[in-house]
């Protein structure tokens, strides 16, 4: 296989620092043990973002590891955000596989609790969740400041820069920006949101996440995603929980028919227009994508929302590029706007 | 529980560890269906119940002991468990009514698993913690 040409120089945690907008996107893991599958994915996003997700175990259905994928992505000249969920692994796997995957290149974390999985493939299995998604922001971090859980000196440290989850869609809706400033005060150095449908529901997390300093102390990024047809939007509302996809938006996918490019049109058309609509948001650093195995529409997207990853315009500035990587100082205050 | 025991207290009980031993024995049948009537007690053996607004958080399916996770259904129930309340929808709504509410914002550590099944009270009053937590 042959080598892209312009691996990523800037790297997700300068991105943030510069302050710009900045554009992340998560692609399907691998379902095979097939590199060729995961590299074609990233090929399509890769012009558009400062960095790609890769998922771990979404939903409980088991696919290739995040940790190999996101190192495949980082082969690539890739910035990887590797998920890394509570739900199959305990406190020792998590310590030896996020030092694995820092020494190969991967330092962008995002540390979740995990879907449960009874959803999955594999309900019959073990639940571990050993730790929660806080708690594994707290192991992050301490393994980061060059120690292990068990207090022994990790040298060298991990230069690892995590990142975390939350749901301003999912009750209890008051609780959700406090429980994000726990998530910042476990450690967590960037945010990406659930998926927005539902603008007003987001618009009013995003008031009292401003009120509580939030947006000043680390970067947020709002999640989004196209719809490809009326049953996906049916099948988010009704069986993925956590998930709100209001009545208004289902009907217009229904209205777009079953046609494939109509409806394909429609959703790509109302993701745009979420993206425009948050943009009026404060308190916003950027958008995170999530076309759910249809990474086809994010040039499409990114083109029609005048979305351009910060390492765009950053690439030009080296002095940007080249300020101090080892930002040691904890969730440092900066403003940020989308 | 966040009490903090006398030192000479935790002393006594750390140079006993026959007597406390016997003593947990006594009292860990009456602390087990005490705390499972009055709130569907688990028995981590490090209990926050305090910090949860008086809500078990063991009986999350997720374990998860610092808020609810962002599967919670738009009823308020569990995503594993439909017919069940989300355990943190109900600490939230709960806690709001202790005049120490302000203690579910605490990051709590994690478990210590060697603790399960032992009593909260005994390893509060003999300093036992959890060791390898974040």
């Amino acid at each position: 296989m042959t080598r892209p040409p312009q691996p990523f120089i800037v790297r997700l945690d300068a991105a943030f620092r510069s302050g710009l907008p900045v554009v992340t996107c998560e692609i399907a893991a691998g379902d095979g043990a097939d590199s060729d599958d995961v590299i074609r994915r990233a090929r399509l996003v890769r012009d558009h973002v400062d960095a790609v997700n890769v998922p771990d175990n979404t939903a409980g259905v088991v696919h290739m590891a995040a940790w190999a994928a996101s190192i495949l992505l980082a082969r690539e000249g890739v910035d990887p955000i590797m998920h890394v969920t509570c739900r199959d692994r305990n406190r020792l796997a998590l310590q030896s596989d996020l030092l694995g995957a820092a020494a190969l290149g991967v330092r962008n974390v995002l540390c979740l609790t995990g879907d449960h999985m009874v959803h999955g493939d594999h309900p019959g299995a073990k639940p571990v969740f050993d730790l929660d998604s806080l708690q594994l922001l707290g192991l992050a971090d301490v393994l980061r400041h060059g120690r292990y859980l068990s207090g022994r000196e990790i040298k060298p440290a991990p230069d690892l820069f995590p990142g975390a989850t939350e749901n301003p869609f999912a009750p209890p809706y008051d609780f959700r920006p406090l429980r994000l400033q726990k998530k910042v005060e476990a450690g967590a150095r960037f945010i990406q949101t659930q998926i927005t449908f539902n603008v007003q529901r987001f618009a009013a997390f995003m008031v009292r996440v401003r009120d509580l300093g939030l947006d000043r102390r680390v970067p947020i990024l709002a999640g989004v995603a196209p719809l490809r047809s009326a049953r996906a939007a049916r099948y988010m509302r009704e069986r993925v929980p956590g998930m709100e996809v209001p009545d208004d938006v289902v009907r217009r996918m229904e209205q777009a028919g079953s046609e494939r490019a109509r409806r394909e049109e429609e959703g790509i058309r109302i993701c745009v227009e979420i993206i425009e609509q948050l943009r009026d948001i404060g308190g916003l650093a950027g958008f995170h994508l999530m076309p759910i195995h249809w990474e086809e529409a994010v040039s499409e997207i990114a083109s029609r929302a005048r979305l351009t990853p910060a390492r765009a315009s950053l690439a030009a500035i080296p002095a940007i590029v080249r300020e101090d990587p080892a930002d040691t100082l904890h969730n440092r205050p900066r403003e940020h706007r989308a | 529980m966040s009490i903090s025991v006398p030192a000479p207290v935790r002393g006594f009980f750390q140079r006993h560890p026959g007597l406390t031993r016997a003593l947990e024995i006594v009292i860990l049948p009456f602390e087990t269906a005490g705390k499972k009537v009055a709130f569907g007690c688990k028995m981590c053996g490090q209990c926050i119940l305090h910090e949860t607004g008086m809500t078990c958080p063991m009986g999350c399916p997720k374990t998860l002991r610092n808020g609810p996770c962002g599967g919670v259904r738009m009823n308020g129930h569990c995503e594993v468990i439909p017919e069940m309340m989300c355990v943190w929808v109900k600490a939230e709504r709960r806690s709001r009514w202790l005049p120490w509410r302000g203690e579910i914002l605490k990051v709590q550590p994690g478990l210590d698993w060697s603790l399960k099944g032992r009593s909260a009270w005994i390893n509060v009053l003999a300093g036992r913690h959890g060791r390898e937590t974040p």
